[in-house]
This record gives C-alpha cells, structure tokens and sequence, in this order.
C-alpha cells in the first residue's frame, strides 16, 4: 500500500535529506547548518578581535569592519544560536511529549529549507564585500538611502524577512505539536522542562516575530519605494525604528536563552540523580520570564531621552524579571544540592552556564538602572554583558545540550576527554576574551570602532580579550574534531545513554522513523525512573491517564522500547517524502531577491523575477496543500 | 504520488490521528496564527496613530490644507465611500457563517434550499470581499489623483502601508475562499469537511474584525 | 487542505444559529449606522465623549464578532487562551508606544 511507501527500508543518499519530512532528520540538518554558521560567526569575530588586538591597526578596512560586526551579531543570532535551538527543537520535543512526529511534518521541512535560503542569501555577499554594514539592529534612519546607499543593507532587510518567515512557521507547528500531540497522561505539568522552555519560546516568536517584520516593511518601502516612514526631514521620527525594533529584540533575548535554560533543566536532575528541584516554580518562572519580556523594551534606549517616568517604569519591571530569572538559578544550584553528582562533559558546560549567565544577568541589572546605563550603552561594557548571557548563557547551554543528546542522535558517545578539554578551554577562553571588556567599557571604549588609539588605558584589555578569542578558536576546533570524530568513531551507547527520566531516552538511538512503536501512556513526570528507577520517582505524584485518551492513542503501559522493526511491519502509516516544502521556499526566496534588481534601475526585471517566485511559491504551495500527506 | 492512491488514501484509510485534546491541529495552529497577527496590525495601527498630525505636507486625512502654492487640498478621507465598503465586508461575515453552518449541516432538515447552498453563500462571501478592494482600488486611485500617494508624505506611507497589509490579507481570503468554492463545485464540501471551511471563516472574521478598528481608529477618528 | 478528509474526535460544540447569526449581522450594521452618523454631527466631534464613546462601540462590534460569528464563546477554551492573550499583549504594546510618543 502505497500510504506506507516511505516505510520501505532506511533511506540513504541526498535525495532523500533533501525531501525528508522526518522531524529527526530536519533537526539534524538544522544542527549541522547552525553549526557551520556558528564557526562563520565565529571567524568573523576572530577577524574582528585580530583588528582590535593592538591599537591604530589597519589589518581590515573600517567599511570591512562594519560588515564584519554586523554579520557578526546577526549570523549568531539568526544563523547560529536560533537555529541551533531550533534544531533541539526538533528533534526533542516530539520525542519529550511522546509523539511520532510535530504536527505539521511539511511545514517543519518548509521552516528549515527558509532558513537555509535565507541564511545564504544574507551571508554570501560579505564574500563581495557588500555584507550588510548597519549593525545586527538595523538602526534607521541610519539604514535607510540617504546613509546607506548601496545593496549591503538590502541584503539584511530582506534577509530577516526570509529567515522571519522561517521562525514564524515553525512556531506555530511547535504550538500545535506541544499543545496536541502529547501522548496519554503527559500533562502539561507534566511535560519535561525543556519542551516546556520551549513551549515559552515559540510564544515569544510569534509575538515578537510581526513588530520586526513590519519595521522591516517599513525600511524596505523607504528604500525602495520611496515612503518617508525613517525620513526626518519628512517629518518622521527617528525612534519609531528602535521602538518597533526592540519590541522583537528583547524578547528575542529570551528566545535566545529560554531554550538553553530547558536543556540545563534536563541536564542538571539526569547528572544529579535527582528531580529537578522546584519544577511548577521553574515552570511559572519561564512564563513570567516570557511575559515580562514584552514590557521591558526600552531599557535598550535609555539613552534617547523619553523622560523620567518612561524611564522608571522601563527600569522597575526590567530589575522585576530579575526575580524569575534568579529564581531559576537558585533551583537549580538546590537540583545539585546533595546529589550524586558526575562531572561529564555536559554537566561541566551546564554548570558552567549557571555560573557565567549569572554573571551576565548582574551586568544586566547593573544597566537596568538609567543612570548606571548612561555611562555604560555603546561601551564595551555592554558587549561584556550580552556575551555573558549569550556565550556563558546560551552557548554553554547548547553545547551541554549537544554532549548529552549526541548519543540520541547519532548512538554513540563523543569523546569525554575532548570534551573536557574543549570545556576548560572555553571556560578560560570565553572569560578571558570577555572579561576585560567590563574594563575597557569602563575606561569608555565605545563599540563599533574599528581602532583606537594608544594611551587610553585600552591596550591590555584589548590584547587579553584578542589573546581569549584565539583561545576560544583552539577550544571550538577541539569540539569540531570531537563532533566529527565520535558520529562513526565513538563509543557505541546504549538508548538510555545517561540514566535520564524522561520518554526519548525509552527508545533506541538513534530513534526509528515512528520513534514510539507504541504511544506510552505517562503516569508521572520522570517516566522512565518510574521503570528503572522506582526509588527515585517514588516521592514524585503518580495518576493514570485518562482512559479515553489511553484508547483513542491506542497507548500502552510505560516501557523501554528495544525492538527495532519498520513502519510498515508495525502497520504506522509515516508522511511520505516530498520536495514541495523546499520549492515553496525557494519561491519565497525568488520572490524577494527579484526586488534586488530594482535598486539597479531594471524595474522590469525585478518584478519578472519576483513574479516567477510568486509563481513557484503559489503553485508549489496548492500542490502541496492538495497532495496527501502520508 | 497517483491520484489513485490519493484517494485510496481518502476513502478506505480514514485512520483517526490521535490528538491530546482531540481538537484539530489546523485549528490550534490558525489561532495561534491569528494571535501573532494581531501583533501584526498593531505595529502597524501604533506607526499610523504615532505619525498621525506629523506630517509636513497635505493632503490630510480630516483637515484641508493649502499649499504653498495656493492650491487647497480637501480633507482626503471618504467617509461615505469607506462606510460603504464597511457595510459590505461586515456582510460578508454574515455570508461566512452562512457557508458553513450549510457545510456543517449538509442533509438536516431544516438547510434545504438556499439556506444549504454552501456554493451560493461561499461565492457571496468572495464576491464581497471582491467588492470591498474594488472600494479600496477606487479609494487609492482617488487619493492619488487628489494628489496623495504613498511618497507624499508620512500619512501617505502610514495609511497606505496599513490599508494596503489589510487589502492583502483579504485578497488571500478572496484566494482561499475561490479555492473552497472550486473544491464544493468539484466534489461537494460534506459535514466532514467542515473544519476545513471553518479555519477559512476564523481567518476570514478576523480579516473583518481588524476592519472594524481600522475604520474607527482611522476613518472616524479625527 | 484535503490532505486530512477526516480528524480526530470531533469537538461537540454548538455553534449560534441562524436567528443569532442575523441579530449579530443586524447589531454590527446598526452601530456602525451610529458610528458614521456620530462622525457627522461636529459638536459632538469636538467633545471629549466622542473618542471614549467610538471606542467602545468598535469594541463591541470587535467582540460579538469574535464571540459569534468566530463562535469563540462556544468554543474550547484553549482557543480563547490562544486569542486573548496575544490580544491583550498586543493591545499593551500599542497603548505604551502611543504613551511613549506622547499620543494619549
């Protein structure tokens, strides 16, 4: 029967990445690209740092240097550390709530293939040394033609459009999946932290996601269809762009650091051999984290002067977010507390990030105070603070994440003593490069500048901070080694890799296309100790599912899964393959790159091509609406 | 794929997908949908009421303005004209639900004749919206030949900008309300199909409600 | 869209009838009548009443919409949550951005 078609034995070669609908595989993809990207992101602050080692260099251009930062702060932050969420994304939270799939399996691989489209077309041009030149945060009026004439920033503007999409759609599919395809018993109190952070995430997306998009509108019809939206001299005001921008950009922060948060959530307990301490308070704390963070964004422009109230209540409810978020790192230092603790490499990065975020998270209180923030916005202070949260915080979170999850994904290990290696060292490194920056913040070294000049007091932060990230490049090239190395040459691991709680780790790993054979019906919170370990969950609140739900999800009583059989002998029709999801995005992509053309003066170009994307994008859209998915 | 093995798929293996709260995944996602549009509009409705009084230059929305020049410049905004197009899109949303209470109760008794006739209420719908951007292509060539357009001035940019998002969105209701009716044409929509037309009609309703704040906030409110 | 011919359970909720569609298609005509007619008449334009009072009317054209004709008040409450909640942030956002600009 054709409906269990891609059931047929395990498929290989690049065709079928290309049309896979498997959310493993999509998660997969996201990791390997996000990872790529993050090593780009990653040279390009090393050429940065290189600049900046000694004062009055000339090693890069100023105009090169602009490109460099700017695409710098968005390849991290839309390219690296969003993707690299996502693909956690993926591949975790169908296999957390008990599920064979997210809920829409195309749209996933429609999000994925936007994201690549899109990371492309706004990482290719800095080899032309036409790389968006603007800052990560687009400032108009500054970004607009009188200023920015030329197509650097129209490759920005119309790439975050692109990769807007891409996180857009994949929300509402994480929305869907969590809310609806929870197996029998799995309540959302019940759900683990992780996709419970993420849960917050996908939120944050589609609320913030729609006031970027309409700044961007905006900054895209100024320059190219001449509305005055950023035009001074027409009247407009020049804050409207940081209003709507950091309406997105703070909770973007969150977005940036939530899921982190849910993979040290799922760390800490599984290297404790505890349950996470406090978990309905970890729980309201994301979600006081989340809503908050729609009412704190003009922290970020304290310095643009919106008087005194405006100021006071900004400052008030920035230092309030302080409580959830300090409330989580309490819980978790209290998860520690009197376990049985292993240092593996990915209880190293977890417990790092509790120390280095709240290191971070205090620089962020410090500036949550205006007249503090007067002396230190546009100081490397600042830069100070934010990699704190997004190397210290992010970063050690996501690369815990990938040293705990490796075994899932590929059924082997990665390599524990280059892990710690690549921990110690980056832990040095990342301390080092950031560190001094507080001081040279201070001394009032603005960011953004391409060279400074001698006798500020400047020079041996800058050399330390230089000196760190070559450091960090060392410790970042071990993890490449140890990635690539452990995927065919690790040591093989068993399914439950670590002694975890929680449903991925009930079957094998790598998990087969249906991941469940049969749908678990979850009693508690910690379902695989329920089995394994009773000893550990005995404190835990048990209740049966409810039996309709156990019924109509034809689920079966908790157990660890080991067979290994097809789809198609366990009768689970699987969604077939299919190539639409890329063509509609690739249609996207044609339609915005065709208004490329118009700032070339060849009008008729640009809509023949943004036509024929519109075209491939409707047509491959219906195809895709009207074919069946499994 | 074949088309009949698409239609084995449809007839003999209607499997039944497990959901936690037996709600359709559609569903979930199109309100989920309809909440991060709402964010949508209002970014764009703040930028309008934020640039409202701001700009340096006529025409204006409610007041007459001279140019240098001397020429004078009528207060730009329609009211008839838009309380018209008003009117039909507030109706269209009666012919919205309409369609499907036809689709849901196919073969009751009581939703014979017109009141069953899903095509006659889906194509009413369409036409309406149809309607209401025929009223916004008359309103913006009207404005442009009173000398508005959308680089005159930061009204011009704002309202066309927030009018122009909301006629795209009914333009792809229009599209997938087509689309419905080619399918009910072609095969008949069923009860079963119902949820189908309703995430249409959520989408198409919260096209309507946005209307209602933009007509007051925009039009009546000087 | 035909991908999936059927769903899973059925939500039974009862939707409004047809006497409740017209009355909701009857109030929502009758008060925008009120609104355009309140536009026209220049004293009441120029009191303070006038921008409260077209609110409120918008509001409840707003909300017999979604209550009704998108059945939102006999539907799950799960799609209330999904609905209101970005609303209200929503909401919130324009409100401080117009306090911000100076515009309340």
């Amino acid at each position: 029967m054709a409906t269990y078609a891609s059931s047929a034995p395990e498929q290989t070669g690049i065709w079928s990445w290309i049309t896979t609908v498997d959310h493993k595989r999509i998660g997969t993809m996201y990791l390997f690209t996000a990872l790529f990207f993050f090593l780009f992101g990653g040279l390009e602050a090393g050429l940065i740092r290189l600049q900046l080692a000694q004062p009055n260099q000339a090693i890069i251009s100023a105009e090169m240097y602009n490109q460099l930062f700017t695409m710098h702060g968005t390849t991290m932050v839309f390219l690296a550390v969003m993707p690299l969420s996502a693909a956690f994304f993926n591949y975790l939270i169908p296999l957390q709530i008990g599920a064979r799939d997210v809920a829409f399996p195309r749209l996933n691989a429609f999000s994925y293939w936007v994201y690549l489209l899109g990371a492309v077309f706004i990482t290719f041009p800095i080899f032309f040394h036409v790389a968006p030149n603007g800052g990560w945060f687009g400032y108009a009026p500054l970004t607009t033609n009188q200023f920015s004439p030329g197509a650097n920033i129209d490759f920005w503007v119309m790439g975050l459009q692109i990769l807007g999409i891409s996180s857009l759609a994949a929300a509402f599919n994480f929305i869907t999946t969590i809310i609806n395809m929870r197996a029998p018993g799995m309540t959302l109190m019940r759900m683990p932290m992780f996709t419970w952070m993420s849960f917050v995430v996908q939120f944050l997306l589609i609320l913030a996601f729609p006031a970027i998009t309409i700044a961007l509108v905006f900054l895209l019809f100024d320059r190219f269809f001449g509305t005055s939206f950023y035009d001074i001299a027409k009247g407009a005001d020049p804050l409207l762009w940081q209003h709507l921008f950091w309406v997105f950009g703070h909770p973007e922060v969150y977005i940036l650091i939530l899921p982190a948060f849910g993979l040290v959530s799922e760390i800490l307990p599984t290297f404790s051999k505890k349950a996470l301490f406090g978990y309905n308070v970890m729980v309201y704390s994301g979600i006081m984290i989340g809503f908050l963070g729609f009412g704190v964004w003009a922290h970020h422009m304290f310095a643009v002067g919106m008087g005194a109230v405006a100021d006071t209540l900004f400052s008030m409810a920035t230092m309030l977010i302080a409580i959830p978020t300090g409330v989580k790192i309490f819980n978790w230092i209290a998860t520690l507390w009197g376990g049985q603790i292993r240092f593996v490499a990915a209880m190293k990065f977890a417990i790092g990030l509790v120390g280095l975020f709240t290191i971070g998270g205090i620089s962020g209180v410090m500036h949550s105070s205006p007249p503090a923030d007067l002396q230190q916005t546009d100081t490397y202070f600042v830069v100070a603070h934010f990699h704190y949260v997004l190397f210290g915080g992010s970063m050690m979170g996501i690369f815990g994440g990938i040293y705990f999850y490796f075994p899932k994904m590929f059924g082997r290990y990665m390599d524990e003593a280059l892990g710690t290696w690549h921990f110690w060292l980056t832990f040095i490194a990342m301390n080092l490069t950031f560190f001094p920056m507080h001081f040279s913040g201070l001394l009032g070294m603005p960011r953004r500048i391409y060279t400074y000049d001698a006798g500020q007091g400047w020079e041996k932060f800058n050399l330390a901070s230089s000196l760190g990230t070559l450091l960090l490049i060392i410790a970042t090239a071990i993890f490449v080694i140890n990635f690539l190395k452990s995927r065919k040459g690790g040591l093989p691991a068993p399914q439950d890799a670590w002694g975890a709680a929680t449903l991925e780790w009930s079957i094998p790993s790598p998990p087969p296309e249906y991941n469940f054979a049969r749908i678990p019906i979850v009693t508690s919170r910690s379902p695989l100790w329920d089995i394994k370990h009773p000893e550990m969950s005995s404190g835990a609140a048990h209740a049966d599912a409810d039996p309709v739900q156990v019924a109509s999800a034809n689920a079966v009583p908790m157990r660890e899964e080991t067979e290994h059989h097809t789809a198609a002998e366990l009768g689970i029709p699987m969604p077939l393959n299919t190539v639409k999801p890329l063509l509609t995005a690739l249609g996207i992509v044609i339609m915005f790159s065709g208004l490329m053309f118009i700032h070339l003066d060849h009008f008729a170009l640009a809509m023949a091509v943004s036509l024929s994307g519109a075209a491939l994008l409707i047509g491959s859209l219906y195809a895709w609406l009207f074919s069946p998915l499994e | 794929m074949s088309t009949a093995t698409a239609a084995a798929t449809h007839d003999d293996h209607e499997h039944v997908h497990y959901t936690t709260t037996g709600l359709d995944n559609r569903k979930i996602a199109v309100w989920a949908f309809i909440g991060s549009e709402c964010m949508l509009f209002a970014s764009l409705i703040s930028t309008y009421l934020i640039y409202k009084g701001r700009s340096k230059v006529g025409p204006f929305p409610h007041e007459a303005w001279t140019s240098p020049t001397g020429e004078v410049f009528k207060p730009i905004l329609n009211i008839p004209v838009t309380s018209a197009s008003t009117f039909v899109l507030l109706m269209s949303s009666l012919f919205m639900v309409m369609a499907l209470a036809a689709v849901e109760n196919r073969g009751k008794p009581g939703y014979g004749g017109l009141k069953g006739n899903s095509k006659f209420w889906l194509a009413t719908t369409a036409l309406a919206g149809t309607v209401f951007l025929g009223f916004q292509a008359f309103e913006f060539t009207s404005f442009v030949h009173e000398g508005l357009k959308i680089t005159t001035n930061l009204f011009g940019s704002s309202f066309f900008t927030l009018t122009g998002f909301h006629g795209a969105h009914v333009t792809v209701g229009v599209l997938w309300l087509l689309t419905l009716l080619a399918i009910d044409m072609k095969r008949g929509l069923t009860p079963k199909d119902s949820l189908v037309v309703d995430i249409c009609a959520l989408y198409w309703h919260f096209v309507d409600v946005v209307w209602i704040a933009i007509f007051t906030l925009i039009y009546l409110i000087q | 869209m035909s991908d999936h011919a059927s769903h899973a359970g059925h939500e039974v909720h009862e939707h409004p009838d047809w006497k409740q569609y017209k009355w909701v298609a009857l109030i929502l005509f009758v008060i925008t009548i009120i609104e355009v007619w309140a536009y026209y008449i220049p004293a009441f334009v120029a009191s303070s009443a006038f921008v409260p009072i077209l609110l409120v009317m918008s509001a409840v054209k707003f909300a017999i919409v979604v209550a009704y004709y998108m059945h939102l008040k006999y539907d799950n409450r799960l799609f209330v949550a999904l609905f209101v909640g970005p609303l209200f942030i929503a909401m919130f956002t324009i409100t401080a951005l117009l306090l911000l600009f100076g515009k309340l």
